[in-house]
């Protein structure tokens, strides 16, 4: 039997040797720390708090600003120095909290205390994952407690722990599953108590065998949860993907994984259920792999949130070679940085400083239709046609192609052999797309 | 830090893969073929290739430099255009006229529709076919030769009811065009172009296996008849190199193995039914002006749209 697995996709340059077998070491933050009130889907959190004000550890210093919204907590204790529009990595200003470490990360109270979660109802479970401001840590960023609670949980028959971490050169959430293995069944469990009908299944690519290995020895008495290896390969990790692997469901735009059954978290997220629910601990912190060819010591980072990015490279040995590009994720689908001082959010999950950009080296050619991004898209898209529809605008066509089925991979672009922007422009498209859509 | 760094939008990796090195693999897979065809037929054959060549990438260099536009003569595509034209040529052809089919390939069929990309018929087919066309005589019939005498290719010898060496086919004794004699040859650069992901075997085995069975069940039901077909003519070379063309092929695999059927049915259908012994080129020339309508009709799925309006 073949491993479980999606049709089409990519097999990019994995660069996880880098730091895969570097332990997570915690990073205490020296400086400012900034918190964006926009670090998820939804509308943006409300600031509590103003200049001047004392904070503590865990406390809640924006409040949520609609029903798919999330708090933000503060992960150091100090003073308030500023409520105002900081950059975050994707580019955008965003009203932003900055706080003055004093450094004593005095919390608040009852933080820590162990908690059963078998004594609480599902209710209970729902509002302390709210209140400890998780959201999806995978990148997305979807506020977790809506996604915890589809109009119908009785029908959910999967709880899909997402521990592919298909993107090249990221390693965080690899750490995560060596060196906390029991939170992310802990989570699991608490998650499952939610969903009456469900099993849960932890999906790993198989280019992590360790991890596999011993989250299934974990799981082994566990009559609820199962470990399902992945084939390697990119996007493997994206949600219909992995979806579609576990369960052999298919998920498309107009869709929510509810809709087939299915939650899907990654293994950080589960982990923070984990310590909101039973170690009454909000998040706090966020694993960031420090990698690329430009990086001295490339590094896996357990820090705060709103830590600056800076901070992180510096413990990482800085550079050893002048990079040309820096990217707030992978080299997939992180976000490329024209500066490094930015924080930590939510959303964070890794520092790719690579001395070469790929991008820039070549000029796009004329498209040869060669067909290898058709081979490529996951979601079984014509990149090449649509390329034509985005190179006249036409929103009609590009629709008509199923471009707003288009999960943005860059499956696509990576194979070009033209080097065509296909991603960037199906992304400005999709915008486009969305923007008629909002007139009409 | 005092320099800002590069920004685009993702993704930031890409593959090795260039159109220069895709085409300069399809031209390394067609040495076999010429070496077998200079080998076989002499320095004439040799010659004839460099003028294909040299004419195609000349053409394509002084076009764009006198439209003005960025000359992209290193991107490989005219020397695979050459190669082909010469590999289709007899090999005693006066040289102007390869040399005149390569001026044709690339500037009308080619260039004048827009350049890469957005030709609708493979250039040096369509030049083949003009030259089949305007000079006959020198083309086709008695101007194949073997060891210096006029002989039958082995397809017009079945077209009037003679029988074949279906050995001496596969090695490539037999006389006919430069490249398309040894089906050996041209399998070994098949395989270099397959183990290379160069092409995928969808439009090649479509047509093959088609054509098979259109021989079979209209032409003698025997297997030496259909083998004969297989190997003779440029069915080999034309399934592998010609009508895997990327520009001039659906891009949707179902749409590849529809179009390897019409190529297939086509074929058979111009060698038996048809007035010349061989038909690969128009197959292929007539099914590449099929290929928007096969790739209308066999755009894929998209994934979880199955069973749904779009």
């Amino acid at each position: 039997m073949g491993l479980a697995t999606f049709k089409g996709g990519v097999h990019p340059y994995e660069g996880k040797e880098l730091s895969e077998n570097q332990p997570i070491e915690v990073l205490m933050p020296k400086g400012e720390l900034v918190y964006p009130v926009s670090q998820h889907i939804g509308a943006p959190a409300k600031p509590l708090v103003k200049k001047g004000d004392q904070v503590l550890v865990g406390q809640k210093i924006a409040e949520a600003g609609g029903f798919v919204s999330a708090h933000v907590i503060c992960s150091v204790s100090g003073t308030v120095k500023a409520v105002e529009p900081r950059r975050m990595a994707n580019g955008a200003m965003v009203n932003s909290i900055v706080v003055e470490n004093d450094g004593e990360y005095k919390t608040v109270e009852g933080m820590g205390a162990d908690r059963d979660p078998s004594s609480l109802s599902k209710e209970e479970i729902l509002a302390i994952v709210k209140e400890a401001g998780i959201v999806g840590l995978g990148g997305a960023g979807f506020p977790t407690q809506v996604k915890l609670a589809p109009k119908d949980p009785s029908k959910i028959d999967y709880v899909i722990v997402n521990g592919a971490e298909c993107e090249p050169y990221l390693t965080s959430d690899y750490r995560l599953m060596l060196e906390e293995p029991e939170k992310i069944i802990g989570g699991l469990k608490v998650m499952l108590q939610l969903f009456d009908n469900a099993k849960g299944v932890i999906g790993i690519e198989n280019n992590k065998p360790e991890a596999i290995n011993k989250l299934t020895e974990l799981v082994k008495d566990e009559p609820k949860i199962e470990v399902c290896p992945l084939k390697t390969k990119y996007p493997q990790g994206g949600e219909r993907t992995l979806i579609y692997a576990v369960t052999g469901r298919k998920v498309n735009s107009s869709m929510l994984p509810a809709d087939a059954g299915c939650i899907v978290d990654n293994v950080d997220t589960v982990v923070s259920i984990y310590m909101a629910v039973c170690k009454s601990t909000p998040l706090l912190r966020k694993i960031i792999t420090v990698t690329g060819d430009a990086i001295a010591n490339p590094k896996n980072f357990n820090v705060r949130l709103g830590t600056c990015y800076q901070e992180l490279i510096d413990a990482a040995g800085g550079f050893k070679t002048e990079p040309e590009k820096v990217i707030s994720g992978g080299p997939m689908m992180g976000q490329a940085l024209f500066d490094v001082t930015i924080p930590v959010s939510k959303t964070s999950s890794a520092l790719t400083c690579l001395s070469k950009d790929q991008v820039a080296e070549m000029e796009p050619t004329a498209c040869i239709r060669c067909g290898r991004c058709v081979e490529a898209c996951p979601e079984n898209l014509v990149p090449q046609k649509m390329m034509k529809a985005a190179k006249s605008h036409d929103i009609e066509l590009f629709q008509k192609l199923n471009g707003m089925e288009c999960v943005e991979c860059g499956s696509c672009a990576w194979g070009c052999p033209a080097r065509l922007q296909l991603t960037q422009a199906f992304r400005e498209m999709r915008v486009a797309v969305r923007a008629s859509a909002k007139k009409a | 830090m005092n320099k800002l760094l590069n920004v685009s939008s993702s993704p930031h990796a890409r593959s090795n893969v260039l159109t220069q090195n895709l085409m300069f693999d399809v031209a390394i897979a067609m040495i076999p073929a010429s070496v077998y065809g200079v080998y076989q037929f002499g320095l004439k054959a040799l010659c004839i290739l460099l003028v294909t060549i040299a004419g195609s990438v000349l053409s394509e260099y002084v076009y764009e430099s006198l439209m003005g536009r960025p000359v992209t003569v290193m991107d490989g595509s005219a020397l695979v255009t050459g190669m082909i034209l010469g590999l289709n040529m007899p090999p005693e052809i006066p040289l102007w006229i390869p040399f005149l089919g390569s001026i044709f390939a690339i500037i009308v069929v080619k260039q004048l529709y827009g350049g890469l990309g957005q030709n609708f018929m493979n250039p040096a087919l369509a030049a083949r076919c003009f030259l089949l066309i305007s000079f006959a005589n020198q083309m086709s019939g008695s101007a194949f030769k073997l060891d210096g005498v006029s002989t039958a290719t082995p397809l017009s010898v079945m077209k009037n009811g003679g029988t074949v060496d279906v050995a001496a086919m596969f090695v490539g004794k037999i006389p006919g065009t430069i490249g398309e004699v040894s089906v050996v040859a041209l399998l070994i650069g098949a395989a270099y172009l397959l183990y290379k992901k160069v092409i995928s075997i969808r439009i090649p085995a479509a047509y093959l296996i088609s054509f098979a069975v259109f021989v079979f069940i209209f032409g003698q039901h025997t297997p030496a008849f259909v083998l004969a077909h297989l190997c003779g003519g440029g069915l080999i070379f034309g399934a592998f190199f010609m009508a895997t063309d990327y520009v001039t092929s659906p891009i949707t695999p179902k749409g590849q193995i529809v179009f390897g059927i019409l190529l297939g049915v086509l074929t058979g259908l111009f060698r038996l039914f048809g007035g010349a012994p061989e038909g690969v080129s128009y197959a292929i020339i007539i099914s590449n002006l099929m290929v928007p309508l096969i790739e209308k009709a066999t755009l894929p799925v998209a994934f979880g749209k199955e069973g749904k309006k779009a």
